[in-house]
């Protein structure tokens, strides 16, 4: 290995003054967090139109479903009056806006239908969310350390058989469709073992972590699919670090491998990891859809299928902003956590 | 035409050699053998199957015997002549579904390269809007708007897809765009369809066909969720997805009736990975030899 002549930094007789226009890079950073949340806050209200757009095509979609059939045309006018639904959709859109970012997600148009005493989707949707996150945050939890641990090793062993061990069952895993992988632990784990229970229901009310034994199915379909795609990328990513400059000059200084590769090897590749994590946990904002109707665990998911399901315009809004929300988050959090972690891109900011 | 100063590479004489690279691998045999396998079954299954789809015939979740291979259905249709039937639907719709990403998805990403102009962070943009929700979710939402049909959920798996072959796309047109035969093509006065159709687009599809097999798999596996859930194929019909939720109830009686179709769906998905690994790998080798 040799450096050639090109890398070697050419110093100007009069060096320019770094950064000409005045902005440090604390300052460059700050300006950087601005504009990337100022962006997610756009994309999410793009979002929101969107979605709005998708519930409201079929025009008197929540009067039927109030109504079904025994609608007459006097009585229907008279219920879209009532919710609103004659007034413009620009202005429709605008009062959701208002009363979403004030935490009202309005009522559910079934439960109006079937003469509920409480209506209210806001009431209705805390549990599923708590559910949902408790779900998915046992799942991240694993998934991090599962991921980087098995992605490391597999790099660092590249083409070695404990590669091959650790690649093929995730590249099957990753591939999986999650129902698929849940079917076959239910059949496992409660048909064959009778360990497991196949459902994972939860009294209204009632916390899953009071019987964690129901968390256990749900957290393993999710991991073995978002740690089969992490492991791959994180992988590929070690290889890389691995054969850069600075890790072979690091052995040909005779510093010990183990140190060579946590120091100058893992360190390095995590960085290039937090982006795979951030895909891997906004995949996770989508595998509980599916994963949730697996195990009938009632999460956001499931209210949302149940909403698509009975056309509950209503709840089909409140748990798409959520989940989308959510993912948006996920985003920005990743891409601040990569300005921090690598130094170098803070000066590029600047 | 006349040869330029510099002649564009030709990358389809590499096409049959990687091709036959796929067979030389292990992983790309094993993938190609079950990939036929589960096609033929997914295709040409139904007119072999024992019995209709639809054809009551015993105890609800009876297990495999009495002429049942894999047994009765929570409703007592047989297990396997539903197998046979019910892949074709996603294998279809998957299919449609990717040629139409590729078709919608390479488009935008030859115009929003080739442009220079304001169409570009437009097309973009546009792009980056729908992979800022989960996929699913889109497809949820546009079949909540325009129903569970075919082509809703055709379009749907597509807008969810394209935007990845739309940047991939662009990326190339852009590096293959400065190149020497193309600048020759525009100074020869080509128009701008012929430039991007018979110079660039030859140049980059080998970066397009890349991740075929990844993006054909995201389709079955995005089309039978949907149907999994219960939003797209409605019952009676068989369909893969749709058997293994319909036959939770009875996964302790007759596990098979859930476990089949989860083995059968898997086995494709595999195998559709599986290939398009190999293929991957074939052209990482055939691009570093040459």
């Amino acid at each position: 290995m040799a450096i050639s002549p090109d890398v070697l930094p050419v110093v100007p007789a009069t060096a320019p003054k770094a950064q000409k226009g005045g902005k440090s890079a604390p300052r460059a950073v700050a300006w950087f967090v601005l504009k990337r949340v100022a962006a997610a806050l756009l994309t999410l209200l793009i979002v929101s139109i969107l979605i709005f757009v998708c519930t409201s095509v079929i025009p008197g979609n929540a009067v039927t479903v109030i109504l079904g059939k025994s609608g007459t045309p006097e009585t229907i006018a008279a219920l879209e009056a009532h919710l609103g639904l004659d007034r413009p959709l620009y202005l429709q859109y605008f009062s959701w806006l208002s009363e979403m970012v004030r935490g009202n997600f309005g009522s559910s148009v079934v439960a109006i239908a079937q003469q509920q005493p409480d209506t209210s989707i806001t009431k209705s949707i805390a549990d599923p969310l708590a559910n949902s996150l408790i779900l998915g945050g046992i799942t991240a939890l694993l998934l991090i350390p599962f991921t980087l641990l098995l992605g490391a090793i597999a790099g660092i062993k590249a083409d070695k058989p404990l590669d091959h061990i650790i690649s093929m069952p995730t590249l099957v895993a990753a591939g999986l469709p999650e129902f698929v992988t849940g079917a076959l632990l239910i059949y496992i784990f409660f048909t064959q073992l009778g360990i497991l229970p196949p459902v994972s229901l939860v009294s209204p009310g009632a916390s899953p972590l009071s019987s964690p034994k129901i968390l256990i199915l749900p957290v393993i379909t999710l991991l073995t699919v978002a740690v089969g795609s992490g492991v791959r990328q994180v992988r590929l990513g070690m290889i890389e670090v691995l054969q850069t400059d600075f890790v072979q000059f690091a052995r040909l200084n005779g510093i010990r491998e183990r140190r060579v590769l946590i120091r100058y090897g893992v360190r390095n590749a995590i960085a290039n990891s937090v982006q795979t994590i951030a895909q891997n946990l906004q995949y996770l904002v989508g595998g509980i859809i599916v994963v949730e109707s697996v195990f009938a665990y009632p999460g956001v998911g499931v209210y949302l299928v149940n909403a698509v399901l009975a056309r509950d315009t209503n709840k089909i809004l409140a748990a798409s902003m959520i989940l989308a929300a959510i993912y948006t988050l996920i985003n920005i959090f990743a891409d601040l956590l990569v300005v921090f972690l690598v130094p170098k891109l803070r000066t590029e900011l600047a | 035409m006349s040869a330029g100063t510099e002649t564009a590479p030709k990358p389809q004489r590499n096409a049959r050699r990687i091709g036959g690279g796929i067979l030389r691998t292990k992983t790309g045999l094993v993938g190609v053998v079950l990939f036929i396998l589960t096609s033929v079954v997914a295709l040409l299954g139904r007119y072999v199957a024992p019995y209709g789809p639809y054809d009551s015939l015993g105890i609800p979740g009876a297990a495999p015997g009495n002429g049942h291979l894999v047994g009765l259905d929570f409703i007592g249709r047989d297990v396997f002549s539903r197998l046979l039937y019910g892949g074709r639907s996603t294998f279809i719709l998957a299919g449609l579904a990717t040629v139409v990403t590729y078709l919608i998805g390479a488009s935008i990403g030859l115009v929003a390269g080739y442009s220079r102009s304001k169409i570009d962070p437009i097309l973009m943009r546009g792009i980056d809007i729908l992979i800022s929700l989960p996929a699913l979710l889109v497809i949820l939402l546009l079949v909540t708007a325009f129903g569970g049909t075919s082509l809703v959920l055709v379009i749907a798996t597509s807008l969810v897809l394209l935007p990845g072959v739309a940047r991939i796309v662009r990326s190339a047109t852009l590096e293959v765009s400065t190149r020497g035969y193309v600048e020759a093509a525009v100074a020869r006065g080509e128009p701008t369809r012929t430039l991007l159709l018979r110079e660039i687009f030859p140049n980059i599809t080998g970066v397009i066909t890349a991740d075929l097999g990844l993006r054909f798999s995201w389709s079955i596996i995005l089309i039978a969720s949907v149907n999994f859930l219960g939003i797209g194929i409605q019952p009676p019909t068989a369909d893969w997805g749709l058997m293994i939720s319909e036959n939770r109830v009875v996964i302790a009686s007759d596990p098979l009736a859930v476990v089949g179709p989860s083995i059968v769906l898997a086995v494709l998905v595999v195998a559709v990975n599986l290939i398009g690994d190999a293929y991957v790998r074939q052209l990482d080798r055939s691009s570093a030899s040459s």
